[in-house]
């Protein structure tokens, strides 16, 4: 088996595993030291604060946002509560001013209904006691009127005009019957 | 030229630079691979967050994203102690990951597919956390190795295991990875090999050779889940090992 053997063996001479090659392993130390070394003083004095940076400035400025928003939203809050507050009182003053009103113009309309039917009853206190004289005057005038008609009734049938005080006596007796 | 599905690990010199004590320190296509993670990572991380956009770009959403994922996976992991060590945890964690899915771009270079590499970063991490271990908790860090409520006559058994199983991380840490990223690799190579060798087989092998050709399609998919999976796993493995550090009571 000439080609395996062929194969395992490395090109550059060295008959041992490339990375069993004591001989280079001084230069790997080295290199691999020296960038190490370089990308740890890169990583630890620029490239880690930086990025701890960006970080720490994003979440501060992310809650810095929400508290601005909450302080927003406590506002607007307190905005719609005061409208709805004003708008409350100014129902409420409206609803007090309809009632005084309603009360004012409640009680005017009975003075006036007071002062009316005073004034009605008034009238008809006056209306009845000029009935009642009229109506005593007229009740003075009845024997008057009948002791003239009766006299003339009287004078019709017998022709002679009867004395006044017989005419007075007989109306008198039909009074009295 | 590709065939032999070893040859993408093989370390090529570009530049020898120096030697020192025997040793060639040389700049290798490996370094290049290093060198273009900072770049790629530093690209995203640093260029695209620029702006510093409140609302953010594709790019710059992907750094942050990625930043949160690291910072949440160390803070549940270790507490809010640990988020010292985020630099940490980062840089290993977007090394990792950068090696990764760089490596998975054909004909490029796996720098994580190199055991040294590994290797060195979860030593490092072992380390860190010794050191830290006992700069912090002083010699209370031993009761790492005492496990709570265990009755005291399983101590001369449970110790050693414990202190056995703590010096063992940095192999399994480092060994993880690494064998993942290797043997990934090694079967898209192989599968893609197979499609190249019957495709030069005449007519019939043009046909056969749709089969491996579907099977690297698969394997590509289940690559890429394992690269950004064993970078995760390299990162928790290393938030986990910290809070031992941090809280060495059980």
């Amino acid at each position: 088996m000439a080609a395996p053997t062929a194969h395992t063996e490395a090109p550059a001479g060295h008959n041992s595993f490339p990375p069993f090659q004591t001989e280079n392993f001084p230069s790997q130390l080295v290199w691999l030291t020296l960038t190490f070394v370089l990308l740890y003083v890169l990583m630890a004095k620029v490239a880690l604060p930086r990025v701890g940076s960006i970080l720490a400035e994003r979440s501060k400025r992310i809650a810095d946002d929400i508290a601005a928003a909450q302080q927003f939203k406590e506002r607007s809050d307190a905005a719609h509560a005061a409208y709805e507050k004003a708008l409350a009182d100014a129902r409420a003053r409206a609803q007090a001013i309809a009632n005084e009103t309603r009360e004012q113009q409640a009680a005017a309309a009975e003075q006036t209904n007071k002062s009316l039917e005073a004034e009605l009853h008034r009238r008809l206190a006056a209306a009845e006691q000029s009935i009642a004289a009229t109506r005593t005057a007229a009740m003075g005038n009845v024997g008057a009127i009948a002791a003239d008609t009766a006299a003339a009734i009287v004078e019709r049938l017998i022709g002679k005009t009867p004395a006044p005080h017989e005419v007075a006596a007989a109306l008198g007796d039909a009074g009295k019957s | 030229m590709h065939l032999d599905p070893i040859e993408q690990f093989q370390i090529k010199n570009i530049w020898p630079m120096l030697s020192m004590g025997g040793h060639q320190i040389a700049f290798t296509n490996s370094a290049v691979y290093m060198l273009l993670i900072v770049v790629l990572v530093s690209l995203l991380f640093i260029g695209a967050t620029a702006p510093r956009a409140i609302v953010p770009g594709r790019l710059q959403a992907t750094a942050e994203v990625i930043y949160e994922f690291t910072a949440t996976t160390l803070r549940s992991s270790t507490g809010p102690e640990g988020m010292k060590f985020l630099p940490f945890v980062f840089t290993l964690f977007m090394f990792v990951l950068a090696a990764n899915l760089i490596g998975l771009i054909p004909f490029s270079f796996s720098v994580t597919s190199q055991l040294i590499v590994t290797a060195t970063l979860a030593l490092l991490v072992f380390f860190i956390v010794v050191i830290f271990g006992f700069w912090k908790n002083g010699l209370h860090f031993l009761k790492l190795f005492v496990p709570s409520g265990v009755p005291w006559v399983f101590l001369p058994l449970i110790v050693p295991i414990e202190i056995l199983s703590f010096v063992s991380r940095p192999v399994s840490h480092s060994v993880r990875l690494f064998a993942n990223m290797l043997a990934g690799h090694i079967t898209l190579q192989v599968f893609a090999g197979f499609i190249i060798m019957l495709a030069g087989a005449g007519v019939l092998g043009i046909f056969g050779a749709v089969l491996p050709f579907v099977m690297v399609v698969i394997l590509f998919a289940l690559e890429l889940l394992v690269a950004l999976l064993q970078a995760y796993v390299f990162a928790i493995l290393t938030c986990i090992y910290l809070n031992d550090a941090i809280h060495p009571g059980h």
